[in-house]
């Protein structure tokens, strides 16, 4: 059986998340473009969806457009080095300091803290969605909030 | 140095970066909104999705017209619930469906110039997919002839349709019919002059049939 649930619900029902987790890891200015590619790409798909957790499977495309997102900004010819680029932080906004300490964490890190925080995701959808063990997907929120909070420490000194 | 701070602090710090990354901004709700929005036009223009769906207010309450690429498809009554009106469309169409109002501005446009008795005709291509074959189509085409205004019985239908004797399949085949207002099954009441049944109830057949001046021999 394939999916049958309307896609305008499915849309309704994961587009806060999937904007949450774009914000956090590709940044509050090119989330939008992501999160336009991340709904094509399920639209185009759906009829696989198929009993899958949806919830998992919208935010796995997701991840995957992200990391395209931070590949052609790599690629780009700017005189930086192998990270990629780091997202921008709102601009006049209060927690501007976290979004770059957030932008600055590495992709895994920064994509885990984010379906864990952003999409408010267990441990066990974390790891569906990232394609991992949930072991390494606890290893990965909690070395990106260590990471977090030491940077934010020092920025507070 | 790091040795001054308390605990507190780092606290306060972790559950400031939870809210952030939960809020994302504060109007994550409203944006995530609007995103989704622009996606579902995109996603009707481009023919990505494959059926466009709009809310209509009427006299009679929030009516749903549904469009393929080929045209109309599917019109839901106000008395019916837009979760089973998209329901039947995912499972008879295509789940591929979205709200995508800016896709139906012109059938929206010539639906409300009609409930608002400003119309006559409609200029809409209509896409007959979900109606059945055989003789009930031709009961539905028949129908889609019937000038406003004008009403004919089942029986008189079903012989428009090829078949004088069968006017119990005629009121079947209305019954069935997806495309109403459009095709205007309301048009078609008993022989005594009595509406008859509607997919939108009684109360609307007579309503309709009132706003386009058509004449009832029944008093009720």
């Amino acid at each position: 059986m394939a999916a049958t649930v309307p896609f305008q619900r499915f849309l309704e029902q994961h587009s806060a998340a999937v904007l949450a987790f774009l914000r956090a890891t590709v940044g509050p200015q090119e989330a939008e473009d992501c999160f336009q590619e991340t709904f094509m790409a399920a639209l185009r798909n759906y009829e696989r969806l198929d009993g899958a957790n949806p919830r998992a499977w919208i935010l796995t495309i997701a991840r995957r457009k992200a990391i395209d997102h931070h590949r052609a900004r790599a690629r780009r010819p700017l005189p930086r080095g192998d990270l990629p680029e780091p997202a921008a932080p709102a601009p006049a906004e209060p927690d501007g300091e976290l979004w770059a300490a957030v932008a600055a964490l590495p992709p895994k890190q920064r994509a885990a803290v984010a379906l864990r925080y952003a999409c408010e995701l267990p441990y066990r959808e974390v790891a569906q969605a990232m394609g991992t063990s949930e072991e390494a997907a606890r290893r990965n929120v909690h070395e990106g909030l260590r990471k977090l909070r030491r940077a934010l420490e020092e920025v507070a000194r | 140095m790091s040795a001054r701070r308390t605990s507190g602090d780092v606290g306060a710090r972790d559950s400031a970066l939870r809210r952030l990354l939960a809020e994302a901004g504060g109007e994550l709700e409203t944006a995530a909104a609007a995103a989704a929005a622009r996606f579902a036009e995109r996603a009707a223009a481009e023919g990505a999705a494959r059926v466009a769906y709009a809310r209509l207010e009427t006299p009679l309450g929030v009516a749903t017209v549904a469009a393929t690429s080929r045209g109309i498809v599917a019109v839901g009554l106000p008395n019916r619930s837009l979760d089973e009106f998209l329901a039947e469309l995912s499972v008879g169409l295509s789940p591929r469906l979205v709200e995508a109002p800016g896709r139906l501005d012109e059938a929206r446009r010539q639906l409300e110039e009609y409930f608002e008795g400003r119309r006559r005709d409609f200029a809409l291509p209509l896409d007959w997919t979900l109606v059945p074959g055989g003789f009930y189509r031709r009961v539905l085409r028949a129908t889609a002839r019937l000038p406003f205004g004008a009403t004919a019985t089942y029986g008189e239908i079903a012989a428009r349709a090829g078949n004088p004797r069968a006017h119990r399949a005629a009121g079947t085949a209305l019954g069935l019919n997806p495309i109403p207002i459009l095709v205007p099954c309301h048009r078609i009441v008993r022989s005594g002059g009595d509406p008859g049944n509607y997919g939108g109830g009684p109360e609307m057949k007579r309503w309709l049939l009132r706003l386009e001046g058509a004449q009832l021999t029944s008093g009720r």
